[in-house]
């Protein structure tokens, strides 16, 4: 379960160029619900799933994620908490390492890390079978380096490390992004096996509209650092990409000038 | 170049085998251009002649030299990761401010170790000749060091060092606390340096604070070479290329300075060392055809 509070971020406090990235946000995310987060660039979308992975600490306002307090603590601190995918590839995979080596990295988050192998030969059994569930050929490349592979298979292989320890949420940042659209749809669909297999609490950032209404069960939009529309259940169901644009006119009080909203 | 002259160089080379391991810990698996080893690298052997000469166990005296290695790790990590100095700056501050603290450690510019147990005095006398017992005992050092580090750096901890250095976002995610990796790798790096300079002294029976000046480029020549002639092939092939390439620099520098016919002589080292690197450097990059 994810819980925020009446969260309060400034970026630039105190410059000419302050601004108030989210402004008072309440959200609760119950215990495997998949929600989907949308908004234009600025609107406090990234910095939102940032205050939940750690990497923004809040003003004001309160973080729980589980039945941990987490507002203070730093994104290693709250590593054990939190699986996230990263919008970059590049970001969420260390190119250096091995494929097997980032796994046995992935497979120990969030917990002390001691002076035994990294890579015993259960492990590399175990991450194997896990790489093999991808049909990407992968399993036989576990000793190439990461920076090796395509983007989608480093997403596909970022989904697994995600899942290899146990989390609270799972954060996906716009995940999907910097994809072709074919290999865009094998990760969202390898997404939707992993988050509904694991029953996974979990939180997906994205640029499209088609996204966050086709995937998870709940989309919350936000605008200028507040929440500006939260639907859920049938009225979700009936809710068309035109609807969304429609009502995103309205809220905004002006026309819709940013064309990343309407792709896909 | 006489047997005596090679198996010298060898020995040299292992000496600073120890620093071209703790040099490619900070440089190439943290990423971290640390200069603090032109002062560590003295700083491990002043404590050691210093300790020695007091009548300490020559041992003993090594270990607190890696502490001591150690603690000037901890200090360039420091300026770096709480104070936010740029690494290669803080490591300079690090390495200047150590010149001082290595003459007050000796209390002089120089001391001598003449006469005095080290920790090969045991291997003398057992028939085997000097000039070999010198770079067999280190040469056993050195390779329980690499088999060590090796170890370390494939272990769950090692990981989470090479993460740090490779992709720090990435290892914060995944709860690598990367300002304590930093701390931890200078530390080992420097201790490592610091083992080097206490052999340094206890072979060659002196201690003195101007032994540091170029450590930092020696030990980034012995890296550069060993990767160029063994390629990138995980972790234990790069260790084993530091410890070659140490070795190897020694005797190119022996060949260059013994060879009458170039006309070199002792103080021609530098020029030589840089030009060693810059070949070294450039040879990678001519092998796959042409300048890039």
């Amino acid at each position: 379960m994810i819980s925020v509070n009446n969260i309060q971020v400034i970026f630039g406090k105190g410059t000419p160029l302050q601004k108030q990235a989210l402004n008072g946000v309440d959200l609760t995310i119950e215990q495997g619900s998949f929600v989907t987060v949308i908004g234009s660039n600025g609107a406090g979308k990234s910095t939102l799933l940032g205050v939940l992975a750690g990497d923004v600490l809040p003003s004001a306002g309160q973080v729980t994620i589980g039945k941990t307090d987490v507002t203070r603590k730093g994104t290693a601190a709250r590593a054990g908490l939190v699986a996230r995918v990263f919008q970059d590839p590049l970001t969420g995979s260390c190119g250096a390492l091995s494929i097997e080596e980032n796994l046995a990295l992935a497979a120990k988050r969030g917990e002390a890390r001691g002076l035994v192998a990294a890579l015993g030969p259960k492990r590399r059994e175990h991450f194997r079978a896990r790489i093999a569930e991808l049909n990407l050929g992968l399993e036989n490349r576990m000793g190439d380096r990461m920076d090796l592979l395509s983007g989608g298979q480093r997403q596909a292989v970022s989904l697994v490390m995600a899942t290899l320890a146990g989390s609270e949420v799972l954060l996906l940042d716009e995940h999907t992004a910097a994809l072709d659209p074919g290999m865009a749809e094998f990760v969202m669909n390898l997404t939707q096996k992993i988050v509904s297999e694991r029953k996974l609490t979990t939180m997906m950032v994205t640029h499209s509209m088609r996204q966050a209404l086709d995937y998870g069960h709940r989309t919350i939009m936000l605008h200028g650092g507040e929440i500006v529309l939260d639907v859920a259940g049938d009225s979700r169901k009936e809710l068309q990409v035109e609807d969304l644009i429609a009502m995103f006119r309205r809220i905004r009080g002006q026309t819709l000038d940013d064309d990343a909203l309407l792709i896909g | 170049m006489s047997l005596i002259a090679f198996w010298g160089a060898v020995e040299l080379g292992l000496v600073y085998a120890f620093v071209a391991v703790g040099v490619f810990l900070a440089f190439r698996v943290l990423d971290f251009p640390d200069l603090t080893v032109d002062g560590s690298f003295p700083l491990g052997a002043a404590v050691t002649a210093v300790l020695i000469i007091a009548g300490v166990n020559p041992w003993l005296a090594a270990c607190v030299a890696m502490v001591a290695g150690a603690a000037a790790g901890i200090v360039t990590a420091m300026l770096n990761v709480r104070f936010k100095i740029l690494n290669l700056l803080a490591s300079i501050l690090t390495m200047i401010a150590l010149f001082s603290v290595n003459l007050r450690v000796m209390g002089k510019p120089n001391v001598a170790l003449i006469n005095a147990d080290t920790m090969l005095s045991p291997f003398y006398g057992l028939g085997l000749r000097d000039f070999y017992v010198r770079p067999l005992f280190i040469g056993v050092l050195v390779v329980i060091a690499v088999i060590v580090v090796w170890r370390f750096l494939e272990s769950d901890a090692g990981l989470a060092m090479r993460a740090t250095g490779a992709n720090a976002r990435m290892a914060r995610a995944q709860g690598v606390d990367t300002n304590r990796q930093i701390y931890l790798g200078m530390a080992i790096s420097n201790a490592l340096v610091a083992f080097g300079g206490a052999l340094f002294a206890q072979t060659n029976g002196f201690a003195d604070v101007t032994s540091g000046v170029g450590t930092i480029v020696v030990g980034l020549a012995a890296v550069i070479i060993g990767e160029t002639l063994l390629g990138a092939r995980g972790i234990l092939i790069a260790l084993i290329g530091c410890v070659l390439g140490s070795i190897l620099y020694r005797i190119a520098i022996q060949l260059a300075l013994s060879t009458d016919m170039l006309g070199l002589q002792a103080s021609d080292l530098n020029f030589v060392t840089a030009a060693l690197v810059t070949f070294a450097l450039v040879l990678p990059r001519l092998r796959r055809g042409g300048a890039a």
